[in-house]
């Protein structure tokens, strides 16, 4: 992509700035707009009726009694659904396998089976009470390794390409299994490797189940405007995906749809792709009445999970050096394959690691079971793959007997050598990355002293994520006569800061005050495609789309300003809501000036648009090999110091520094906010968090049974730390931090156990219990077997 | 069954009529529009939905309506006036503590109550206090920042 001339990480007015969010007086005020806070005359509220089995046929339903009472306006079934003209009862990103309501047959503890619209809450909740369902229970499939068994009973008997997304055109229809999507690579000659090895380290690691658990719960409000047309509000992270997935849905026109996204409280990864939007779709259809589905907290964990992954790695040593790894990652999708296969591909492929290893074979699983369907978790799925392969780095140093800061060193990938995928990295900072976090916990000092009975170890990880390759950003720069900027744009504000950023690039590219850009929140009536706020994409994708649409803007400016002024345009700048000749200030005009010049009118607008859509080349099917498989890789690594008290097996973190490369950072202290807001949040996925099921049955599903990060969590120490690799096309050299401080957490903390008291764990969360056990063990003693799982 | 009652908001008295079961949150937001009032668990457990009463944290979400009855209740909309901050708020904006923000009218009101009960509290003190209210975004050492800024603001030595 090119760049307007005079880059440089100097220089820059708002780019590199600190600047304060945009949001943030409405935000601290409670004023902020969010769904829940949406009211429309005769509005009416949902409540669902869930199944109680993991598999199950619906024999018969009898709704006669919830539809009589006082205050219901629908009853609604999967069977109803389908009944309905034009309309596909099932959806999904990349089957279309889930369905609005349970069709013939559930498929989880919690799935949708009936829907109830009426006045208010209590009236829905009262009517769901009079509804009768009949089920057959069906075997069920609950653990990931079963499930892939020819003789495992099948979850789904078809599975459906949805071919929404270009970077999914390879997922294929398929049946009688229930591994949906299968990603391989293969490069090198692993089994000779593995033949001449001096040392083979096989270890399985695994990760559980988990929640988003944004404070905010799904939220979604439907009504038919006076025109007929479908007006959706909705909590989401996708509003051209949703848009396009009713359209396709109901076989609605795509201009018969407009979604509108407000503020997000919160979102990781859980609101991305459809949710509630088809069933509250098809109330408003049925109703003819606005119509609004708020989750409680207990139906937001039966909705969307953390995948839980089993991976298994084999790694080769020769003379020091992995010369191979064979990595196998089963990963448990749930009773939907949502966006399962794209996690399945682009985190299967990193599953080697950052490093130089020249010969690999991976396989990437995605396997449907009888459990909550599993999405997007803050991380993509490759914070499950680090913890794997970056626990095992330090297994094979030390028993090699090499320190396992210089080892990742030394293997990891310099600039343009090739990923195990063949494509050469770019702007990759994982070994500065490795080195500031090795600094930072001051690696190359002695050992911690130990603090009485209680042990004290160090360590550190590293990992990297790949961007989603291709993918799309469009937007739309608006100037107004008086120099004041709209920018029209789909990335949703979830907390990140989006805002901000797309303010300050803009700002920066015409040479405007922050002040003067009022960021458009996402309404697809009016703001152009843009895949996914996720993925630590918008930055790059967005931020060089509102540059580019901004440059455009800039250039007629320009040649307005030559014509006026009889200057060359080359000879132009714009700044301090001027343009002129560089080097000369009083040689221009104000944008006021350039606009009368240019329409003789007041109140004009200038507007332009642009699209970032970096391109990938498609991967070998057999061997996963692309010469461009992403448009550019962000590394991460974590370093900590942790004391355990081996009385009680609590693991308390003294040290915890958290390492990205950002590229330039736009804004380095929202890039510092983001590395450790997520790094926190992984600390509780790391050390408690864990969905528990029972035959189905999720066991902790509220948040008085289920523990995430508090205040009190936070260590004692805890400071993020930018490194900056530019890259060459990103927007001022800027690439992706929103997962960023998650990919190395996990692994990072293990290590340090292990260097405190010698246990090496390998299933997440890392309880104290497990502390504990690990302890007995060493100690030859054998603690009795917690029945509960 | 309906009765009618008289909440003290935001210094204002405000009759309204309430079922039994109506909570403190429902009431609120539903009848009185104060939208910075936010449900999280529905159990009393994440801080989104705290608001004053008598001058206390309180779970808004897991208390009657009909419990609040002669009770001073402030929410975020009665804290500022105007366009002016409060020092907590200007505190929490210059510090970034606060991100996607859905859980900080709640940790905003919480630190109010912290700081009028311990004008100087230790570390140890503001993460016990706060340690009911959650932050998904992870905001917390920017939270504790905050704390330690008006602190300092609103007890000058």
């Amino acid at each position: 992509m090119g760049q307007p001339e005079g880059d440089g990480v100097e220089n820059f007015a708002v780019v590199g700035q600190s600047v304060f969010r945009k949001d943030g007086h409405q935000k601290v005020t409670g004023q902020a707009l969010h769904v829940g806070n949406i009211e429309m005359p005769g509005m009416l509220h949902v409540a669902v009726l869930r199944s109680p089995y993991a598999h199950a046929r619906i024999v018969r339903v009898d709704k006669s009694k919830a539809e009589n009472l006082p205050g219901v306006a629908a009853v609604l079934t999967g069977a109803d659904i389908a009944k309905m003209p034009g309309v596909d009862p099932y959806f999904g990103p990349a089957f279309r396998d889930q369905p609005i309501l349970a069709v013939d047959k559930v498929c989880y503890v919690g799935d949708p089976v009936i829907a109830v619209a009426a006045r208010d809450k209590r009236t829905a909740e009262d009517a769901l009470q009079l509804v009768e369902v009949e089920y057959d229970p069906l075997p069920a499939v609950l653990d990931v390794l079963a499930s892939i068994r020819p003789e495992s009973p099948l979850v789904h008997e078809q599975h459906r390409p949805a071919k929404a997304f270009a970077d999914l055109a390879h997922v294929k229809a398929g049946q009688q299994s229930n591994i949906c999507y299968h990603f391989k690579l293969r490069t090198g000659d692993v089994d000779r490797a593995f033949a001449e090895a001096d040392q083979v380290f096989e270890d399985t690691f695994s990760s559980p189940p988990a929640q988003h658990m944004p404070l905010e719960p799904h939220v979604t409000l439907v009504y038919l405007d006076e025109n007929q047309r479908v007006n959706v509000w909705s909590a989401s992270q996708t509003p051209s995906y949703v848009r396009t997935e009713l359209s396709q849905t109901f076989g609605i026109p795509m201009n018969r749809i407009r979604v509108r996204i407000p503020y997000l409280g919160g979102g990781y990864g859980a609101k991305l792709y459809a949710k509630l939007e088809p069933l509250v779709t098809a109330l408003a259809l049925i109703t003819k009445k606005p119509v609004r589905y708020a989750l409680t907290r207990e139906e937001e964990f039966l909705t969307i999970t953390k995948h839980k992954v089993i991976a298994k790695i084999k790694s080769a040593v020769k003379n020091g050096v992995i010369t191979a790894r064979k990595c196998q990652v089963y990963w448990d999708t749930g009773a939907y394959a949502e966006i399962g296969p794209r996690i399945v591909h682009k985190s299967g492929y990193t599953s080697a690691g950052p490093y130089r290893i020249p010969n690999v074979w991976i396989d990437s699983y995605c396997v449907y079971t009888n459990h909550v369907p599993a999405g997007a978790f803050r991380g993509f799925g490759v914070p499950q793959v680090i913890w794997a392969y970056d626990s095992q780095m330090d297994i094979i140093a030390r028993a090699i007997g090499a320190d396992p800061f210089e080892f990742r060193m030394k293997h990891a990938l310099e600039e343009g050598e090739k990923f195990a995928t063949g494509t050469p990295v770019r702007s990759f900072g994982v070994k500065q990355s490795i080195q500031e976090a090795a600094d930072a916990v001051g690696w190359s000092r002695p050992r911690p002293a130990q603090g009485g009975t209680k042990l004290r170890g160090r360590g550190i990880a590293a990992g990297v994520k790949a961007v989603l390759t291709p993918s799309i950003s469009g937007a739309i720069v608006m100037m107004n006569a008086d120099g004041t900027v709209n920018v029209l744009s789909s990335t949703v504000e979830m907390g990140q800061g989006s805002e901000t950023m797309m303010g300050q690039i803009v700002a920066e590219e015409l040479g405007v005050s922050f002040d003067q850009v009022h960021v458009v929140q996402p309404d697809t009536d009016i703001t152009p495609y843009d895949t996914i706020t996720a993925g630590s994409r918008s930055t790059y994708h967005m931020g060089n789309a509102v540059r580019l649409a901004a440059a455009k803007v800039k250039a007629e400016l320009f040649q307005v300003v030559a014509k006026k002024l009889e200057v060359n345009a080359d000879d132009l700048v714009a700044s301090g809501g001027r343009i002129y000749v560089g080097g000369s200030e009083e040689r221009g005009l104000t944008i006021s000036q350039a606009f009368l010049a240019k329409f003789g009118s007041l109140g004009t607008t200038l507007t332009a648009e642009a699209v970032c859509q970096p391109e990938a080349i498609p991967m070998d099917p057999e061997t996963g090999q692309s010469e461009k498989c992403t448009e550019y890789w962000f590394p991460s690594a974590t370093s900590v110091e942790v004391e355990i008290d081996p009385e009680t097996g609590r693991v308390q973190l003294l040290q915890f520094y958290s390492v990205g490369d950002t590229g330039t950072a736009i804004n380095p202290r929202h890039c510092e906010q983001q590395l450790l807001g997520s790094a926190i949040t992984h600390l509780g996925l790391s050390l408690f968090e864990e969905m528990i099921f029972d035959e189905g049955q999720l066991v902790n599903g509220s948040l008085l049974d289920y523990q995430v990060a508090s205040i009190k969590d936070l260590p004692e120490t805890i400071r993020p730390i930018i490194v900056q690799v530019p890259h060459e096309s990103g927007p001022f050299g800027a690439k992706g931090v929103g997962e960023t401080g998650t990919l190395t957490v996990s692994a990072a903390i293990a290590n340090a156990i292990h260097d405190a008291i010698g246990i090496r764990i390998r299933d997440l969360p890392i309880t104290p219990e497990k502390v504990l056990r690990g302890l007995a063990e060493r100690r030859g003693e054998v603690l009795p077997k917690d029945d509960a799982r | 069954m309906k009765q009618e009652i008289t909440l003290r908001i935001n210094g204002r008295d405000e009759n309204v009529t309430v079922e039994d079961a109506d909570t403190l949150l429902e009431v609120l937001r539903d009848r009185f529009k104060l939208w910075s009032v936010r449900e999280g668990c529905g159990v009393g457990a994440c801080g989104t939905c705290t608001v004053l009463m008598d001058g206390r944290p309180v779970s808004s979400c897991f208390l009657l309506a009909v419990r609040a009855v002669g009770k001073e209740i402030l929410t975020i909309e009665g804290l500022s006036e105007g366009e002016h901050l409060h020092d907590i708020q200007e505190a929490f904006v210059n510090h970034r503590a606060l991100q996607c923000a859905y859980c900080t009218p709640g940790f905003v009101l919480a630190v109010k109550a912290l700081l009028e009960e311990m004008p100087h509290p230790s570390d140890e003190q503001i993460r016990e206090y706060l340690s009911g209210n959650l932050c998904r975004c992870g905001g917390y050492s920017d939270i504790l920042r905050a704390v330690r800024a008006a602190e300092e603001k609103m007890q000058p030595g």
